[in-house]
């Protein structure tokens, strides 16, 4: 059985306390909301993408629980530099990992530090304060126009 | 936990036997005695219920209304048995005024659309409170949109009570209806909806009362208060899920079109017209939750049995046990704090989100609410995106408050 450590490690307690990358970014490229209707979670990520595909820089605000702070602020370290591909390729390797079955093994090697979210697993009504700000990079990179939504 | 059961016993009520009647709570969450302080959104269901749907699944089940066989007949009476044990409950004048939905917000949804569709119409004003769930608001504003009503909202104070005085100023000639919760499930503030009544008739308005809360905390006699339309479920009154009750006074059920047309509403059918049938069962449109009414029927005969006085005297003791923890837990910061309240101890704690204490708690076995409520306005007006909220029952003790601190305490420690 995990146990609450699992879930709030230290990294992420840090993380709760003082999110990397938060605030505004201006000027922009891409932003978009995400809600969380379930909790109340709101999120607003802004991202400055270039000609060649590669996000320069990122951050967020909003309000929201431990796990889902500490998620975006995780996310926001790992994607400065990555290319909008590499995007695609750990958001899907983050949802593999936060939807995975109970003794599968988070592809760190993809994941790197964002392994440490692997915990939400156990704690299903968590799942989507973890996933949120990835949705809302998604929906503000395919520039939606309407906030993302982890259902 | 022994020493603590020994102090519960209040009037002709016994904690340890009360709980005895409830399966669900003998149980452990995490290796921790299951500690239920979520009663809010749902309580749990005394044996009595649960024995009473499943004898009506394995000795009567049949449909009501239409057979002439014994099953039928017996199910039929139990499922009208259950309209009068509600109608006695409530004091309504008549059990043609007691009407079986899916749950409160189906019964709110059906005064909006039958009586608010043929009643209200443009630049007439609906009036609803700050606290309201959702349920008394969005059906509320949909009809708004359909027939170009107004909403106007009755303000609150920083305690979580109503500014009547400001009601009285917004009550009008336009007013047509006043939508208002009995008691709030996210602030526990108990409204006085006897005097609100009084004044929202004296400008001809209708008055909509959510009881959903309060139903099995505080007794509601609907014609001592003159309530036009009353709404409650059944669930949060150690009833089954998916049932409710609308009683509305007889003379404007009669006056309002049906809500859904089907079966067991209708006289008389052909393809050119249909002859609705008579109260309730004009607004009872297919087959019902046959198990659910008879259920629910039940739960209120339970509640009966316990009797109001013992149990408004000992959620009273045990709101003021929890809020007094509350007042010296360093850190937390209640949200409502109404005179007159019950059985909602609703919180922020500094540095710790509600999401993660309900995380936190449950793994202690403490199971509380985290979040909205339904009633976004209300986290609003705090300037929170969610509270945490524990809510008690009749069943709760005060080993279980000392169980619910003892996790806060960890939580704290955890983001210290």
């Amino acid at each position: 059985m995990f146990s609450l450590g699992d879930l709030y490690k230290e990294v992420i307690i840090d993380h709760t306390k003082a999110p990397r990358n938060f605030g505004k970014l201006e000027p922009c490229s891409h932003d978009a909301e995400g809600f969380n209707p379930l909790c109340g979670d709101q999120l607003h990520v802004y991202l400055q993408i270039n000609d060649d595909n590669i996000i320069e820089n990122v951050k967020f605000e909003g309000q929201g629980c431990s796990i889902s702070t500490a998620s975006a602020s995780l996310m926001t370290q790992v994607l400065k530099g990555k290319s909008v591909d590499e995007f695609n390729a750990l958001f899907g390797a983050f949802h593999d990992m936060a939807t995975a079955d109970m003794d599968a093994q988070p592809d760190e090697e993809t994941l790197g530090k964002l392994a440490v979210l692997a915990g939400v697993k156990e704690f299903p009504s968590r799942i989507k304060c973890a996933t949120l700000c990835w949705h809302t990079v998604k929906s503000a990179i395919e520039d939606a126009g309407q906030p993302a939504r982890t259902e | 936990m022994v020493k603590a059961l020994k102090a519960c016993w209040v009037s002709n009520m016994n904690i340890e036997q009360i709980r005895n009647d409830f399966p669900t709570l003998h149980q452990e969450v995490f290796g921790h005695p299951l500690v239920y302080l979520d009663n809010a959104a749902t309580t749990q269901k005394p044996q009595c219920v649960i024995d009473t749907v499943r004898h009506y699944y394995e000795k009567d089940n049949s449909n009501i209304h239409r057979g002439v066989h014994s099953l039928s007949e017996r199910a039929t009476k139990d499922y009208e048995a259950a309209r009068e044990t509600i109608r006695d409950f409530f004091n309504a004048k008549s059990a043609k005024e007691v009407i079986f939905t899916r749950g409160t917000t189906e019964s709110i949804n059906l005064v909006a659309s039958s009586w608010g569709g043929a009643n209200i119409g443009k630049d007439d004003e609906i009036l609803i409170t700050h606290m309201e769930h959702h349920s008394n608001i969005v059906p509320w504003q949909m009809l708004c949109e359909r027939v170009g009503a107004k909403l106007k909202v009755i303000p609150m104070n920083e305690a979580g009570e109503l500014d009547l005085a400001a009601y009285v100023e917004l009550l009008n000639e336009r007013t047509k209806l006043v939508g208002i919760v009995h008691m709030s499930n996210a602030l526990g503030t108990i409204n006085p909806i006897a005097d609100m009544i009084k004044q929202a008739h004296q400008v001809g308005a209708k008055v909509l009362v959510d009881g959903a809360q309060a139903a099995a905390h505080i007794p509601t006699d609907i014609q001592a208060l003159d309530i036009d339309f009353y709404a409650t479920s059944a669930h949060k009154m150690y009833g089954p899920t998916g049932v409710g009750v609308l009683i509305a006074k007889e003379e404007l059920l009669d006056a309002m079109p049906p809500y859904q047309g089907g079966g067991d509403m209708i006289l008389m059918v052909t393809f050119e017209k249909t002859q609705y049938n008579a109260l309730p069962h004009k607004f009872e449109a297919g087959t019902p939750n046959i198990a659910g009414v008879i259920g629910f029927g039940a739960a209120i005969t339970y509640i009966q049995n316990i009797g109001f006085d013992a149990i408004m005297q000992r959620e009273k003791e045990l709101l003021n046990y929890a809020t007094k923890k509350a007042q010296a837990f360093e850190g937390l910061k209640q949200i409502g704090t109404a005179k007159d309240k019950a059985c909602v101890l609703s919180f922020v704690l500094d540095g710790v989100h509600p999401h993660d204490l309900g995380t936190i708690l449950d793994r202690e076995g403490v199971a509380i609410r985290a979040g909205h409520h339904c009633a976004m306005p209300v986290m609003q007006f705090y300037k929170v995106p969610a509270t945490a909220r524990a809510s008690f029952s009749i069943y709760n003790t005060e080993a279980e408050v000392d169980a619910l601190f003892d996790a806060l305490t960890k939580a704290r420690d955890m983001f210290a």
